[in-house]
C-alpha cells in the first residue's frame, strides 16, 4: 500500500498573530510552525500501517523552502519520503489541484489529509480532492482499518458515530481519533539520523487557478474590562445592560 | 506539579542561526522533556530517586554521546546539537542533565578520545544505547578542587593492575555498571581505568540526604585492591590534562545546560507575574517585578550567544578551556541568580513544588559547584589573562 500524507505547515497555537504590510500578510517573524495537528494525527496513523503491513509513506506539503523542516521532521518521525510543491498556498481549491497533480503521478492508494489545518481552518482541501482525483472520501474520519482494498472508516458524525465500509483508493479527512494524542511520535535520534538520507523532492506547481487572494486580515478587538455586578444587585444589571451595553 | 506550559524565550531571534537539524534535534529533546520529564520528576526529586525508566528515553532523543561517530553508536551530531540537547533537558532538571553529561562527556567522550579502537567497539554503543551506564571517578574525600594531588592508585602486578583507594560525589556511581576511574600509576602519573561493577573489591555506597540534585544518584567509590585487567587501561593520553579533557567538554555542556534551567524560571515567573493580582493589578504591572523579568531575559539572551559562540568554536576546534570556563561560570551563574529572582515573583507558591523554580535553584547549588567551583573557574580566567596561576 502506498500512502500520501498530504501536510500543512502551520504556526504552533501560542504564537503570536501579528500583520505586515498594511495588514495584507501574515508576519512570520518569531513564529515556529510545526505540523498541523490534524495531519500528524493522520501521518502517525500512516506509521501503523508501515509497521504493521509494510505501507510506504510519502508526505506532501504546498509551500516554499520554508516548510522543508516540517517535512524533515515527518522523514525523521518515519515517512518514507518527502514532496514539496514549490509555491504559495493560496487557498484550498488551489492546493487541492496541486495535490492531485501528485497524486496522480504517484499511485497512490490512500491519501490521508487533516480535516483541516488550524491557521485558516478552511476544511476544504481533502473534499476537493477526491472531487478531482473522482475517488472515495471519508471526512472527519476516526477510525481506519485497511485489509486488502477493503475498508473500514469510522466517521465522527453528530452526536455520535458513524461506521462505513467503502474501497481504496481513498482520501481521508482526519483527526484525532485516528491515533490518541499519547500516540504522536517525537522523532529519535535514529530517526533524525536517517531523515538526512532520505529525498526530499521539489516539484514545480502546475498551473491552476487561484481562487482567492488575501486583501486584508484584522484581529477580533481586544477583549474590554470586565463589570461584576453583586448577585443581589439585579435591578443594576439590567439597567447596565440595557443603557450601557445596549443588548436588551 | 502543574502541567508543563514552558514556551522558550528567545529574544534575539537565535532560531535564524540554527540549522534545520539543530531545532529538529532541539525540539524533540523539547517534546520528550515536556512529555516524559515534567510529569514524573518533582515526585523523583522529593523521594530523591532517580528515575530509571528514563534513561531509554534520554538514549532515544540523543543524549548519550550525540557527538560521538555513528559507527559507535552516536549520532554523529555537531557541538551546537550536543548544546541543546543539554539545555533542554536541563529545562526539566539538572539532575536528569548530569546524567547524560556524565554518560556523553565523562564516559563515553574518554573511551572514545583515549580508547583504544577494541575499547570504543567495546563500550560506546551499548553507552549509546543506555544499556550501559557509567560514572566518572575524579574527586576524591581529600581532593576536590586540586584533582591532581589524588592518592588513589596502581600498580602493576605483571597480568594485571593493582587498584586501591576511594572516589567522593560520584554521579551515576550507585548504579552505574562501569566506571571511568583515574588514578596515579607507581610513578605518580594519572591515567584513566574502566572498572566495572562486578570487580571484586569495587563498591559504590549512595550519598543521602542532598538538598541538591535530588533526582540524580551520587555516591562514592571504593577499590580494595581491586584487580583490573590491563585492557582497561585508556592508553591514549595520560597526566592530568587526560581527565581535564573530559571536563573540558561536560563544562562546554552545562554552559548551555544553565539556560535551560534559566529559561525555566523565567518562563514560569513571566506566566504566574501576568496572572497573579495584587492591589488591584497584576503584579507584572508592577516596576520591581518587571526589573526582575527584564534583567532576566537580558542575562539569558546574553547566555545564549555566549553558548552559541562557544558552539561555533568548539565545532572548529578552537574552544579553549579558559573559553569554556568563562561559559561555564557564567551562564551557570546567571541560571542561580535567576532562579532566586524568579522564585521570589512566585511568593509562597514559588516555595513549593508545585512549581519548579526552588528544585532547579537547590539543583544550581551543585552545578555551580561541580566540574569546577565558581571561584576555580576565575582563577582559569585570571590566569589565563595575566599568565600567572592563582590556585596555589
Ligand atoms: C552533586 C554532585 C555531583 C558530583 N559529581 C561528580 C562526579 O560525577 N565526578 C567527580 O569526579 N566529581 C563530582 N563532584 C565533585 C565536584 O566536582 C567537587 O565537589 C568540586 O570539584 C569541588 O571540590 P570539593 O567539594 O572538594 O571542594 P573544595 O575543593 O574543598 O572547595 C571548597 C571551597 O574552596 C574553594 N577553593 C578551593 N581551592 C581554592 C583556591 N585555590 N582558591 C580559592 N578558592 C578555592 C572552592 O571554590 C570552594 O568554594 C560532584 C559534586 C556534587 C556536589
Amino acid at each position: 500500500m502506498k500512502i500520501l500524507v498530504c501536510i500543512s505547515n502551520v504556526p504552533d497555537t501560542t504564537s503570536k498573530i501579528n500583520f505586515t504590510e498594511d495588514d495584507t500578510k501574515f508576519d512570520t517573524n518569531g513564529v515556529q510552525f510545526v505540523i498541523n495537528p490534524n495531519d500528524e494525527f493522520g501521518l502517525t496513523r500512516a506509521m501503523w500501517f508501515k509497521e504493521k503491513q509494510g505501507a510506504t509513506i510519502h508526505v506532501v506539503s504546498v509551500g516554499e523552502v520554508s516548510v522543508e523542516p516540517t517535512l524533515r521532521k515527518a522523514l525523521a518521525i518515519g515517512a518514507d519520503e518527502a514532496i514539496r510543491i514549490n509555491t504559495i498556498p493560496t487557498d484550498g481549491l488551489f492546493v487541492a489541484q496541486q495535490l492531485a497533480e501528485v497524486v496522480k503521478n504517484g499511485q497512490y492508494d490512500l491519501i490521508i489529509a487533516g480535516r483541516e489545518s488550524i491557521d485558516y481552518n478552511g476544511g476544504m482541501v481533502p473534499g476537493i480532492l477526491a472531487t478531482l482525483l473522482d475517488i472515495n472520501f471519508i471526512n472527519t474520519c476516526i477510525g481506519l482499518e485497511i485489509e486488502g482494498d477493503a475498508v473500514t472508516a469510522i466517521r465522527e458524525i453528530d452526536g455520535g458515530k458513524e461506521t462505513l465500509a467503502t474501497t481504496l483508493p481513498l482520501v481521508v479527512g482526519g483527526q484525532k481519533g485516528l491515533v490518541e494524542e499519547s500516540e504522536l511520535r517525537i522523532p529519535n535520534m535514529r530517526g533524525i539520523m536517517m531523515a538526512r538520507k532520505k529525498v526530499l523532492n521539489v516539484v514545480e506547481p502546475t498551473d491552476s487557478i487561484r481562487g482567492t487572494e488575501d486583501a486584508k486580515f484584522e484581529k477580533p478587538a481586544p477583549k474590554g474590562a470586565v463589570k461584576l455586578v453583586d448577585s443581589d444587585k439585579i435591578e443594576e444589571l439590567i439597567d447596565l445592560l440595557h443603557n450601557e451595553a445596549k443588548v436588551i | 506539579m502543574r502541567p508543563d506550559l514552558f514556551e522558550a524565550p528567545d529574544y534575539y531571534n537565535l532560531d535564524d542561526l540554527l540549522s534545520e537539524e539543530h531545532k529538529l534535534v532541539r525540539d524533540a529533546a523539547r517534546q520528550w522533556v515536556k512529555r516524559d520529564i515534567s510529569p514524573i520528576i518533582e515526585e523523583y526529586a522529593q523521594k530523591a530517586e532517580f528515575p530509571k525508566q528514563i534513561l531509554n528515553g534520554l538514549s532515544e532523543i540523543g543524549a548519550f554521546g550525540p557527538y560521538i561517530p555513528e559507527e559507535y553508536g552516536g549520532a554523529g551530531l555537531d557541538q551546537i546539537s550536543y548544546g541543546l540537547i543539554m539545555q533542554e533537558i536541563e529545562r526539566g532538571d539538572s539532575g536528569v542533565r548530569s546524567t547524560a553529561s556524565v554518560q556523553s562527556s565523562l564516559v563515553m567522550y574518554p573511551i572514545f578520545s583515549y580508547g583504544t579502537e577494541e575499547q570504543r567497539k567495546k563500550y560506546l554503543p551499548k553507552l549509546a544505547a543506555g544499556e550501559l551506564m557509567g560514572c566518572f571517578g575524579l574527586t576524591e574525600p581529600d581532593h576536590g578542587s586540586n584533582p591532581g594531588g589524588m592518592t588513589t592508585n596502581f600498580k602493576d602486578k605483571g597480568d594485571h593492575y593493582l587498584l586501591n583507594g576511594a572516589k567522593l560525589w560520584i554521579s551515576n556511581s550507585p548504579f552505574a555498571d562501569l566506571a571511568v576511574v583515574w588514578a596515579k600509576n607507581e610513578e605518580g602519573r594519572i591515567h584513566g581505568l574502566i572498572v566495572e561493577r562486578d570487580m571484586e573489591g569495587f563498591s559504590t555506597p549512595e550519598t543521602h540526604n542532598k538538598w541538591s540534585l535530588r533526582a540524580s544518584a551520587t555516591g562514592e567509590l571504593i577499590f580494595d585492591n581491586v584487580k583490573v585487567p590491563k585492557e582497561n587501561l585508556l592508553p591514549g593520553k595520560n597526566g592530568l590534562g587526560a581527565p581535564l579533557g573530559c571536563l573540558d567538554s561536560a563544562r562546554y555542556g552545562i554552559a548551555w545546560g544553565a539556560i535551560g534551567a534559566a529559561m525555566d524560571c523565567y518562563d514560569t515567573a513571566l506566566r504566574y507575574a501576568k496572572e497573579r493580582v495584587q492591589f488591584g493589578k497584576p503584579i507584572a504591572s508592577f516596576q520591581l517585578q518587571q526589573k526582575k523579568l527584564a534583567e532576566m531575559i537580558t542575562e539569558i539572551t546574553k547566555a545564549q550567544l555566549l553558548a552559541f559562540r562557544l558552539g561555533q568554536l568548539k565545532n572548529e576546534g578552537k574552544a579553549t578551556t579558559a573559553q569554556i570556563s568563562m561559559a561555564k561560570r557564567n551562564n551557570v551563574d546567571m541560571a542561580i541568580t535567576i532562579a532566586r529572582e524568579a522564585r521570589q515573583i512566585l511568593g509562597g507558591m514559588g516555595i513549593t513544588g508545585e512549581y519548579s523554580i526552588m528544585r532547579h535553584m537547590m539543583n544550581l547549588e551543585s552545578v555551580i559547584t561541580y566540574e569546577g567551583t565558581h571561584d576555580i573557574h576565575l582563577l582559569i580566567t585570571g590566569a589565563d589573562v595575566t599568565g600567572i596561576p592563582a590556585f596555589q
